[in-house]
């Protein structure tokens, strides 16, 4: 560790307010780093507040009391460079009599109390056990590396990614992210040709991991309008990500509940009867309320003084900023929606991108209409039937092309030397993808295309020159 | 058109790719005056592509049509000229996610091969990182090179002529992560390792055969670089179709309550099922991915 201070590491430094990822052996937990605040972890509760200023990769020991130091470099135990290493050949002698660790539950527990650290456990597990030195060399390194997992306790903070999260995500709460695998999220992402520069739509119930991830690819470049359900959208898988203040300017909003009303051009007029539905006359524009506010209040604060109805009149007061208040909110929220409404009206979206809990079919149909023509889509299901019927659909409805129906298998493997072979235990499924290309619909144009097929040769070339698209034809 | 920007009309000098129908494709290098002749019969640049909206149905001179589509890595990669095996787009899609890769990083490569992952490594990494991607066959290395102008993506890399187990990447410190798709990646480990910032990154190695996966971890090991893992992607590929199942026949119901239902007639009832069946045969093996991180120094 060179840790000449300069600031050419200032950008790599933990700063108070980061979101942060933590790891302990394959576990990871996303947390934000806040002075004081408790963080439990794997059966343990430490404080982040000394994690400020390392730098990102450091790990670190919890120490009595929740306090985090640095870990110095290795003296980890290892089968290999243990002097005088003893091991024996095969099984043959070696009895399950339950009576092989000399150390007991209460013994482990008050070591534990006295503060020895993991790596001192593992260390007196392995002196008073009676087998060890007569298990094989594979069987003592295996049976090292199981203590450690269980005593060693020790965290490393990374700065978070999308591999990271979906890592994370796929292995704590796959519930949260309708359990789309870490690869499936890599295939939408490539697929979805995702990429800066592009205007992305989202529509997403896998906790905002998803919108993460392809604003992660999109670098704070271009626009992500995200789509969402209910009331507002659902963030929190975005969030720890950690993004800089710009990333969040290029994303925007829509709610999926008006989109019916944006394709049939009617979202203007649906928003003021909605408006002048609220109390308070919310139909008054943005200005009027601005100006009005504040002049209440400081009336407000005039007929307060000395008067013995003071409470009442703060009470009035306080109501009346709240009202104030949620009409700015509500002003700037329509302002947004109207400027949303405005990039999806273009219809000439880069790509699309699905991935939710609820039917896929009808979100898949609608959303499509705003995606220009030669662009990829991705729709992630967890179940492959509601895709087999967005394929049908489209086909009867055309506008997409190279339509594939995928599902991916990832298996891992153990490479040791002389113990190479998957992993024991693999995941069943990552869940199943809709994949395909837009294509102009046959419109009118189109159809006079059509129509040429059937005529003979001379004619088509007059049409086609009169349809504009051919300036120096040859013929 | 570029690989890493959509534009929204075909114009001349640009590649496109003429989609035909299922599963059949082909790239096409546009300029006026050209023809390219198709199974449903001629296209005329000039007037067919030149100045049509991406995505828009061309009418071919024997009356068939194509769509013009906007080129994407995963089209180039179904569509390259093959000068080498190349990597296909479920493991392109899970390395560049593995090896954290987004805009502005900084990324190693070797060999370029035939370009199939240097253009989805360049497509995430734009507009303000770079590719330095090497290739010892000196003819590859040209033909990337010019593919890479063509393309509209010269910018964003370097393609360099020479041996990386012997000479390296031809940079040190400043990547992000280093790829590796060579026979020996074992010998460019070090290599590897050199070529990241010191304040750390990501590296891959793609090996077809267990024995050189075993090498290569034994390698990163003895280099010090950590969170090794091997992984293993396949894609299966589900055919969407009807099938008909026909119903068997039990003879005549002995039930008092007959009379209600109507009988099938026995020996042709079907029942369709909408149904994705998955492929008879698939791509059972690419290769092996094996991750690693390197930290800081």
């Amino acid at each position: 560790m060179a840790d000449n201070g300069d600031d050419i590491d200032a950008e790599y430094r933990i700063r108070d307010g980061d979101y942060v990822v933590l790891k302990r052996g394959d576990v990871y937990k996303a947390a934000q780093i806040q002075k004081k605040r408790k963080i439990v972890f794997e059966k343990q509760w430490f404080f982040l507040d000394n994690a400020v200023g390392q730098l990102y990769g450091t790990t670190f020991e919890i120490e009595a009391g929740g306090a985090m130091k640095p870990h110095s470099a290795k003296q980890d135990v290892s089968a290999a460079d243990r002097d005088g290493k003893k091991a024996g050949t095969d099984n043959r002698n070696i009895v399950d009599d339950g009576k092989s660790q000399k150390l007991t539950r209460d013994d482990i527990e008050t070591l534990k109390e006295q503060g020895l650290k993991g790596q001192e456990i593992v260390q007196q597990l392995i002196d008073n056990s009676t087998t060890f030195k007569d298990k094989t060399e594979f069987a003592q390194e295996k049976y090292i590396k199981k203590k450690k997992k269980k005593y060693d306790n020790n965290v490393t903070v990374l700065r978070p990614s999308t591999r990271i999260l979906a890592m994370m995500y796929h292995g704590r709460e796959p519930g949260k992210i309708c359990h789309l695998r870490y690869d499936t999220l890599a295939q939408m992402l490539a697929l979805g040709n995702i990429h800066a520069g592009s205007k992305v739509l989202v529509f997403e119930t896998c906790a905002g991991l998803v919108l993460g991830a392809v604003m992660e690819r999109m670098g704070g470049y271009g626009s992500v309008i995200q789509f969402y359900p209910g009331g507002g959208p659902t963030r929190a898988g975005m969030e720890n990500f950690g993004f800089p203040p710009h990333f969040h300017q290029t994303l925007h909003e829509f709610p999926l509940c008006k989109v019916n009303a944006l394709l049939a051009g009617r979202l203007e007029a649906e928003e003021g009867p909605e408006a002048a539905g609220e109390p308070q006359e919310e139909a008054s524009s943005g200005a009027e309320v601005k100006e009005e506010a504040p002049e209440e209040t400081q009336e407000m604060e005039v007929t307060a003084e000395g008067d013995e109805s003071k409470e009442k009149e703060r009470q009035e007061r306080r109501r009346e900023r709240k009202v104030y208040e949620r009409k700015v909110k509500m002003e700037e929220k329509r302002k947004k929606l109207t400027a949303t409404a405005a990039l999806l009206e273009e219809r000439h979206a880069d790509g699309l991108v699905i991935a939710s809990r609820f039917h896929p079919c009808p979100v898949l149909l609608g959303l499509l209409k705003f995606l220009a023509p030669s662009r990829p889509f991705v729709v992630y299901c967890q179940y492959r039937e509601p895709l087999i019927e967005c394929y049908t659909k489209l086909r009867e409805q055309g506008g997409a092309i190279s339509m594939r129906l995928t599902d991916s298998w990832l298996r891992q493997y153990q490479v040791l030397p002389n113990r190479t072979h998957p992993v024991l235990l693999m995941s069943g499924g990552g869940g199943y993808l809709l994949t395909g290309t837009t294509v102009a619909t046959d419109t009118a144009k189109a159809t006079t295309k059509q129509a040429k097929e059937e005529e003979p040769a001379s004619k088509r070339i007059r049409l086609e020159e009169m349809d504009g698209a051919s300036s120096n034809n040859s013929a | 058109m570029s690989f890493v920007e959509y534009s929204e009309v075909v114009q001349e000098d640009d590649v496109v790719i003429v989609f035909l129908g299922h599963d059949a494709m082909m790239p096409v290098h546009v300029r006026s005056g050209a023809q390219t002749q198709t199974r449903y019969g001629a296209i005329r640049h000039s007037s067919d592509l030149i100045g049509r909206r991406f995505g828009s149905k061309v009418t071919c001179s024997k009356g068939g049509w194509v769509y013009v589509l906007h080129p994407t890595p995963e089209l180039w990669t179904l569509n390259l000229p093959h000068r080498t095996q190349i990597l296909y787009s479920t493991d392109i899609a899970t390395i560049t996610l593995m090896l954290d890769l987004k805009p502005g990083a900084v990324v190693c490569e070797s060999g370029t091969g035939s370009g199939s992952l240097s253009h989805a490594i360049l497509r995430t990494i734009a507009p303000t990182g770079h590719l330095h991607t090497v290739e010892f066959h000196t003819e590859r290395a040209q033909k990337a090179r010019e593919e890479f102008g063509r393309h509209r993506v010269g910018h964003l890399v370097t393609v360099r002529n020479q041996d990386v187990c012997r000479q390296g990447f031809g940079v040190e410190g400043v990547a992000d992560a280093v790829f590796l798709d060579i026979p020996s990646p074992w010998e460019a480990i070090q290599h590897a390792k050199a070529a990241i910032k010191r304040q750390g990154g990501r590296v891959c190695s793609f090996s077809p055969c267990i024995e050189q996966v075993q090498q290569t971890c034994a390698a990163l090991v003895a280099s010090g670089l950590q969170e090794l893992l091997t992984l293993e992607v396949l894609l299966r590929v589900h055919d969407v179709r009807s099938v008909t199942l026909p119903l068997p026949d039990f003879g005549p119901e002995d039930d008092q309550h007959t009379h209600t239902h109507t009988q099938p007639a026995p020996g042709n009832a079907l029942v369709t099922v909408k149904t994705a069946t998955p492929p008879r045969e698939m791509a059972g093996h690419t290769g092996y991915l094996t991750f690693a991180t390197k930290v800081r120094e």
